[in-house]
């Protein structure tokens, strides 16, 4: 327990390319980003993937559920919300190791598959980023040039999101959870943010601030996720058993090159999440006045002085904000707490988070190997010095968007990692491996088997869903409520018992997985 | 554990002003902000050359829809 809980990362890549079509025009972005699914589809064979166009089974998503309690009208919801209607010129595919790689509106995305501890998150967040360089290898063979990077903005207004997703218990209520969160997710730049050059949605000043999304968050809570983005998201998706579990969906985050900076960016928030659910009285008090400003105000200083006010009337920076987070944390973790009982991984994340702070608060220089914003920032603060480059220098605001290229030639936090400067937490190995196979301990390895082994005979799955045909190729839908359901411990040896679809189906047919 | 987390509670409440703007971080020690900078310009040779050649036409060209 403690900081495992069932988790993932969803990305949407950033996408340029030099081709342009018959009459000289940019191809759209939406074109672009099915090619580079579909060019991963094709790549990676059969067994590893679903044919592009295989069915998102929407039947079970609710984007327009509001966690406080309401669901808003469709005619009153954007069109960008309506995430549950098939787009059907839109690529989408599942890979085999649960996953799902799809166009999400003008961008490749990767979603993972979900893990239950924050280093497996890790490893799942870093096979896709081989996932896209497959896609583009592949297109790059084919004499198509795409290049994708991990990143979240464009510097010119548009942002594109990395969205956490955390399970959390039913019985918390939403507006307490809402609440005892934000100030922690005004502060967490500090130790997750992957910096950015530019200040301001469209850049307009100059400068060097924490975080790739703080300037585009507009409000404290809310539905959206396009417009008015709200530091606590409330889309009531739980994609698990509904009265059980709610799936808190966290868009403030950035994409994170740094192994550490993810670790660290989930291990918290599952860790404060845990202190939540446990310990609701000890939750520090730190009720901002202004929480959107506060988002602004701890991003945009890389010094990490600048304070931000209390509701009521204290002045604390984001270390500050941070350290009253981490010390109730660590007390939770010392008070014999069942759902506190100790763990390697919680060891793992409470041990970094605290040498990462205390370091953090002596000099940010000291953590340029772990976290990201600092990487960057150092690189490209000596470039400053050599080259006398401004903020707003055309070449440093081109070498940030270059930290994130996927590509390993060209990208220039891989050449970091290359270098070991920015500490690697898994082996390339083992981020080989999550590839291809999906994590045991979820149902997405049920998901992930069914790609692997019935490919041809899997018509459509999602989050919780799985639909096979039968011996006369009617599909049927095999529903998988619990995300802890059906992993390989639960129906490995009904998985081998069966080498079709239709066998599987009919043992199915008299017992639940 | 216990002891770094009073050390930062003492640190936090000890009266000194904070600034209302952001300043400079103290000055790393001499020879560790050379050796560093050393490491990070050895980095930036090494990566000289991948660095976009007309990086106001790459700015330019980077050009994102509205997302998630």
């Amino acid at each position: 327990m403690s900081v495992r809980r069932v988790m993932g990362i969803e990305t949407e890549l950033g996408i340029t390319s030099t081709q342009v079509d018959t009459q000289g025009r940019p191809l759209a972005p939406q074109w672009l980003s099915g090619q580079v699914v579909r060019a991963y589809a094709t790549a990676a064979g059969e067994g590893a993937s679903l044919p592009v166009g295989s069915g998102w089974d929407y039947a079970d998503e609710t984007p327009l559920r509001d966690a406080r309690g309401y669901e808003i009208a469709r005619e009153l919801a954007h069109v960008t919300q309506l995430t549950d209607v098939e787009d059907p010129t839109i690529a989408n595919t599942v890979l085999s190791n649960g996953a799902r790689l799809y166009v999400d509106h003008a961008h490749p995305e990767y979603s993972s598959p979900e893990v239950t501890s924050p280093r497996e998150a890790v490893r799942y967040d870093r096979a896709g980023e081989l996932v896209a360089r497959r896609a583009v290898e592949h297109l790059a063979k084919e004499g198509r040039e795409v290049r994708l990077y991990k990143n979240n903005v464009d510097g010119k207004g548009a942002s594109y999101g990395t969205h956490e997703n955390y399970l959390v218990p039913r019985t918390v209520p939403f507006d307490r959870l809402a609440r005892q969160l934000i100030p922690f997710l005004v502060a967490r730049p500090v130790v997750a943010g992957a910096g950015r050059v530019g200040l301001g949605q469209a850049s307009e000043r100059p400068g060097f601030q924490l975080s790739q999304r703080a300037d585009y968050l507009e409000a404290e809570i809310g539905l959206e996720t396009t417009l008015r983005r709200p530091i606590v998201n409330t889309r009531d998706e739980p994609h698990a058993t509904p009265h059980l579990h709610r799936r808190l969906h966290v868009i403030v985050g950035d994409a994170t090159m740094a192994d550490f900076t993810t670790l660290l960016a989930v291990g918290s928030l599952s860790a404060v999440l845990r202190l939540i659910e446990t310990h609701p009285d000890a939750v520090p008090a730190l009720d901002l006045a202004d929480p959107v400003e506060a988002v602004k105000v701890v991003s945009h200083d890389p010094t990490l002085r600048a304070t931000v006010l209390t509701a009521d009337g204290r002045r604390l920076t984001g270390p500050d904000l941070l350290e009253a987070y981490l010390e109730a944390v660590e007390r939770a973790a010392a008070s014999g707490h069942e759902a506190w009982e100790p763990d390697e991984d919680t060891d793992e994340v409470l041990t970094r988070w605290r040498q990462v702070l205390d370091a953090l608060r002596r000099d940010p220089a000291e953590c340029a190997q772990q976290v990201e914003w600092v990487a960057k920032h150092q690189l490209l603060q000596r470039y400053r010095d050599r080259n006398g480059a401004a903020w707003d220098d055309a070449r440093l605001v081109a070498m940030d968007i270059q930290w994130h290229d996927l590509d390993p030639a060209r990208g220039l936090a891989q050449k970091l990692r290359v270098a070991g400067r920015l500490e690697r937490l898994v082996p390339d190995d083992a981020v080989e491996r999550a590839v291809t196979e999906p994590p045991q301990d979820t149902r997405a390895w049920f998901r992930g088997e069914c790609v692997r082994r019935y490919g041809a005979d899997v018509r459509a799955a999602s989050w919780d869903s799985v639909t096979l045909v039968d011996e006369r190729g009617r599909p049927r839908r095999v529903q998988v409520p619990e995300p802890t359901a059906a992993s390989r411990e639960r129906v490995g040896e009904l998985l081998a018992r069966h080498t079709t679809t239709a066998s599987l189906l009919t043992e199915l047919a008299s017992e639940d997985v | 554990m216990a002891g770094s987390s009073q050390e930062h509670i003492r640190r936090r409440d000890d009266g000194a002003p904070e600034p209302q703007a952001p300043t400079p971080p103290p000055a790393a020690p001499q020879a560790q902000s050379a050796e560093r900078d050393e490491a990070l310009d050895s980095l930036l040779d090494e990566i000289d050359g991948v660095l976009e050649s007309n990086a106001t036409e790459f700015v330019h060209g980077f050009v994102q829809k509205g997302g998630q």
